[in-house]
């Protein structure tokens, strides 16, 4: 494809709606229910499949199920004091309170929780395939027009309004496009294809569009989330090592020092240690219970044929990016807005500083966030939608995107877009570089990624299924070089963000570091936010 | 990866190609699934939960190829061992009612998977 074929379509194949979602995981489907609820007519499409597409389906994950109580009081503050004071007390407060509320109207919707042992239902958790089945028949009980396997490639804007997307069938290379009142963005974070359980369209798709349109980024040195896996798999399940202790390779214990395991297992990875894991703690009814619950633990070993409570088995991390990361595009207010307006985030494609300031979200607190930032995007944006009335859908409208989209020279050769993702991954993934961080292998990663991104920015695009990894590999770079501004400006070693020149926390650096461009990456440091929390 | 279309018990119903969030599948020119961009696949699995009549196998290796074996498989009783794990049937969800995470939750407050597992031996 070239500059000239990415253009305006005709008539036919434009859908209108008042609210376009673009993302099917949590808190996609939240968004689009909620904008039903407005009276809304509303769209969603998704990349993949809603119902298993994003981190969630694969998975089994806690939510904050807390009536108002002193439990709800307590994890509050502790959520507040984990946050090193990143965090904001009210939106704790108003997540947690939303989130039951969704988690009740699930039930009532009749999603079948399970009943503890006084006979009532238990909220507090989520099988990842049923929720996102059961949120997809919901959202289609309620006049969702879902829209499978189409990706969005750009954002429309009309006079600086967010007016709809346009995409591609990856399928039949056609291109589609949605007009829309207002646009919710619930396309996920971004784990850099690095095989972490459900992450691989997470590909940061939602921060380049967002960026396209003005919007800045929060957060994003918060990005150095790993999940631990047996080796060789997808499956970054933290239950599965519940039961596990950790060994290395002469079978002495993982060496204990008061560091975080995932450090200590880290630190050996790095060094070209193997780490193994063993089953050896708890007893078989507790055994049970995860093997009953999440199947999908107990696979690799069944499949490889390895019995786990018997035999080590070595393990590895993978890079769970800003999916279990923090760092996302900035919201402006209670409605998850953005400063574009027609424009609302939901989910992991929003920063998650409000609730988990420096540490990762991974389990409750971003299924939790989900369903509220979903919740609360949805709602305004058929608000916003409702407020343009008619001439929501006769504005000039015209496409956003750039980079792997509309390349600014005329391609002399194909780059390979296989060639640049590597070259990415090779910035992001390993854990010398990205889990333990310093001054000067930013500036070099710094370096080499402003060289892909020229490239990128230059040649990079592709046809048909090619036109949607073009997209992905740009966005992908863009976020790159969003984590390592943010991560340089941050000097000192805070949460998951751990620079190993700067190895204590600056209780002067208690404040928010935002970026924004895309050619050119801007790095704003906040006030110091301390006082405000103290 | 994907590794296997059963093409005996494959009935040509295209939900895998519908359902997979990485469309790893296309319809066959038999009418049958075929995998037709394995390097896609995540490792998910759950394009066997989906399939009506356990005709899928992933392995577990998420970035190599596993040479794998139909019958054998039959035989291991692995061919939709995830979909009887889980309590599906026929590519309906079920079994969730059942999901015993609560107790894992209550018992080790694992829900707060971000944080390293509590080191007190259990029980």
């Amino acid at each position: 494809m070239n500059r000239e074929t990415f253009r305006v379509s005709s008539p036919q194949n434009v859908i209108t709606a008042d609210v376009l979602v673009l993302g099917g995981g949590p808190a996609g489907t939240w968004a689009a229910l909620s904008a039903t609820r407005q009276g809304a007519r509303v769209v969603l499409a998704d990349k993949g499949y809603c119902g298993t597409s994003g981190a969630t389906a694969p998975s089994n994950t806690g939510a904050w199920y807390l009536p108002k109580g002193p439990q709800r009081d307590a994890e509050i503050e502790r959520r507040l004091s984990r946050s090193t004071g990143l965090a904001d007390r009210r939106w704790l407060q108003r997540v947690v309170e939303q989130a039951q509320i969704g988690l009740d109207d699930l039930g009532n919707g009749g999603y079948p929780f399970p009943v503890d042992d006084e006979g009532k239902p238990y909220r507090a958790n989520l099988r990842g395939p049923d929720y996102m089945r059961f949120m997809r028949q919901r959202a289609i009980a309620a006049g969702v027009r879902i829209l499978d396997h189409h990706p969005a490639l750009e954002l429309l804007s009309a006079d600086g309004a967010i007016a709809g997307a346009a995409g591609i069938d990856p399928r039949s290379g056609n291109r589609w496009e949605v007009r829309a009142g207002a646009v919710v963005l619930a396309t996920g974070g971004c784990a850099f294809l690095s095989h972490a359980l459900g992450c691989d369209g997470n590909t940061g798709d939602g921060y380049l569009m967002g960026a396209e349109a003005g919007v800045r980024l929060s957060g994003m040195e918060f990005s150095s989330q790993y999940g631990l896996a047996p080796a060789h798999t997808s499956v970054t399940k933290g239950l599965t090592f519940s039961f596990a202790s950790f060994y290395l390779e002469d079978g002495s214990p993982l060496p204990e020092n008061g560091e975080d395991r995932a450090i200590r297992i880290a630190r050996q990875l790095i060094a070209g240690e193997k780490v193994y894991a063993l089953m050896n703690r708890g007893n078989p009814i507790e055994h049970d219970w995860l093997r009953q619950g999440q199947p999908n633990c107990f696979l690799p070993f069944e499949r490889i044929g390895l019995d786990p409570f018997k035999q080590r088995f070595p393990v590895t991390l993978r890079s769970e990016g800003t999916v279990r990361g923090v760092g996302g595009l900035e919201i402006i207010n209670d409605d998850c807005a953005t400063t574009v307006p027609g424009l609302y985030v939901a989910g992991d494609t929003a920063s998650r500083e409000n609730i988990t300031g420096a540490v990762s979200g991974g389990g409750s607190p971003n299924a939790s966030w989900a369903i509220a930032s979903g919740t609360w995007s949805g709602r305004a944006a058929a608000i916003f939608a409702a407020s343009l009335g008619d001439k929501a859908h006769t504005r000039l409208v015209h496409g956003l995107g750039k980079a792997g989209l509309r390349p600014r020279k005329h391609q002399i050769e194909d780059i390979p877009i296989s060639e640049v993702i590597t070259a990415i991954q090779a910035e992001t993934l390993p854990l010398d570089i990205n889990f333990f961080r310093s001054g000067a292998r930013i500036e070099l990663s710094q370096e080499r990624l402003d060289a892909i991104w020229q490239d990128v920015r230059d040649y990079l695009v592709g046809e048909g299924r090619n036109a949607v990894r073009a997209r992905e590999a740009a966005a992908m770079t863009a976020t790159a070089r969003w984590i390592w501004a943010s991560a340089a400006a941050r000097q000192e070693s805070r949460g998951m963000h751990r620079r190993t020149d700067f190895t204590t926390i600056d209780i002067q650096q208690t404040r928010r570091i935002l970026t924004s461009g895309i050619d050119d990456v801007v790095v704003i440091a906040q006030e110091n936010q301390l006082k405000e929390v103290a | 990866m994907i590794e296997l279309v059963n093409s005996d018990r494959c009935i040509g119903c295209d939900i895998c190609v519908k359902v997979c969030p990485r469309d790893v599948f296309d319809s066959g020119d038999d009418g049958l699934a075929v995998i037709a961009r394995k390097s896609d696949c995540q490792t998910c699995f759950l394009c066997e939960l989906y399939c009506p009549v356990d005709a899928l196998y992933v392995s577990p290796h998420a970035e190599q190829d596993d040479e794998v074996d139909s019958e054998q498989l039959i035989a291991q009783n692995l061919l939709g061992s995830y979909t009887r794990n889980m309590g599906w049937s026929r590519g309906k969800m079920g079994g969730t009612d059942k999901d015993p995470t609560r107790q894992l939750r209550i018992l080790n407050r694992v829900g707060r998977e971000e944080q390293p597992t509590p080191q007190r031996q259990l029980l």
